[in-house]
């Protein structure tokens, strides 16, 4: 659901910079804190840019891996949880697909400064929703009225 | 034919933001400090308004209901002679599951801005969408009851690390559950640990002092950091 309320925006925001040209590409940044699931959002880019000037657009995604900084201390971290020592049962127990997507039984993310445990944060990375650039299909009338 | 890579480098949100800004100035202008409630379905929100707008002196509130559908909630809320609009979203794209600036803006002439120091607005119950959409509020709360299970934030950090308040309701419940509240407030202190976090019940009263002094203050914040 989230991913197709974002999906809509990006397709949006790519029709408003193409001026009517046929997008045949978007690349959109995606910051690790906004929870996006790459294949759900390529799953409704597909179904939302269908009859658009988008529909067919190649979309790909860069994830940007989140980073804090301490506005006390000035230390800077991954908040993201990082995975814990687990014996050998529980991993058996929990199967090697949420070892590999990062059971959030097994860790908690870091918010809080784990150097002076201070909460005044901000975050430097991992907040970005952005269409970076999109590739647009020019006529070649354009080009000979316009040469680069 | 030949392709062209075209620069754009803006927020996907951008045009949600544009119209959340015009919202803020037009809340600036009226003098009117805005809220938003956010939680999943279930939660308590409206019976916590219930709770806080039947007694909430000095303070002329109004309040916006977002829902996919119907208008239980806003008669609930008018029978307290509350201004009360309602908004249903099932218009949008098989009904959409959160309220967006622009949703909001269509529904602020039916409201008396002018005549109101607080906006509640209402959300549709949900814990991802609406943390994505600013509506132009000044403070956003969300609303977590003890039934929904301890490791929420975990699930949702999107959402409680949007809100500057969490509300956990329901704490009437908690002889009955098997509920670690411990382990809630050291899950929504590793997502969120500057968020001010108060213990309610809706259904007898407990914490809902609370709730109303914050919601009181708000008018008065807002003005002080407009």
């Amino acid at each position: 659901m989230h991913e197709l309320s974002i999906s809509s925006a990006v397709v949006d925001t790519a029709l408003r910079h193409a001026g009517g040209r046929r997008v045949t590409g978007v690349e959109v940044k995606v910051g690790a804190l906004r929870q996006v699931v790459p294949d759900s959002l390529a799953f409704y880019f597909e179904i939302v840019s269908r009859g658009t000037d988008c529909e067919g657009a190649e979309l790909e995604l860069d994830v940007i891996a989140a980073w804090m900084r301490c506005a006390t201390c000035g230390h800077a971290w991954d908040p993201s949880p990082q995975p814990v020592e687990s014996g050998a049962s529980t991993v058996a127990r929990l199967g090697s697909a949420s070892e590999a997507h990062g059971d959030p039984a097994l860790a908690l993310p870091a918010f809080r400064c784990p150097a002076c445990e201070r909460a005044d944060v901000e975050t430097v990375r991992g907040d970005e929703l952005e269409v970076e650039s999109i590739e647009v299909e020019n006529a070649e009338e354009e080009q000979c009225i316009a040469p680069r | 034919m030949h392709r062209t890579k075209v620069k754009v480098a803006v927020d996907a949100l951008d045009a949600n933001q544009t119209i959340a800004n015009a919202n803020r100035h037009d809340f600036d202008h009226a003098g009117v400090a805005v809220v938003n409630l956010m939680s999943a379905p279930g939660a308590g929100k409206t019976t916590l308004l219930e709770r806080v707008l039947a007694s909430l002196d000095g303070v002329r509130a109004g309040v916006l209901e977002g829902d996919v559908q119907g208008s239980m909630d806003a008669d609930r809320i008018a029978a307290l002679h509350v201004p009360v609009v309602q908004l249903n979203t099932e218009s949008g794209f098989g009904g959409e599951c959160h309220l967006d600036a622009n949703m909001v803006r269509s529904a602020l002439e039916d409201l008396p801005l002018s005549e109101l120091d607080l906006l509640v607005i209402e959300n549709v119950g949900n814990l991802v969408c609406p943390a994505e959409f600013r509506v132009g509020e000044d403070a956003r709360i969300m609303v977590s009851s003890v039934t929904e299970g301890e490791d929420k934030p975990l699930k949702y950090p999107l959402m409680f690390r949007a809100c500057e308040l969490v509300v956990v309701n329901k704490i009437d419940l908690l002889p009955h559950l098997d509920f670690n509240l411990g382990r809630l407030l050291a899950n929504v202190d590793a997502v969120n640990p500057g968020a001010r976090v108060m213990m309610t019940s809706a259904r007898t009263g407990e914490g809902v002092d609370e709730l109303r002094e914050w919601l009181a203050s708000i008018p008065d914040r807002a003005r002080a950091t407009a």
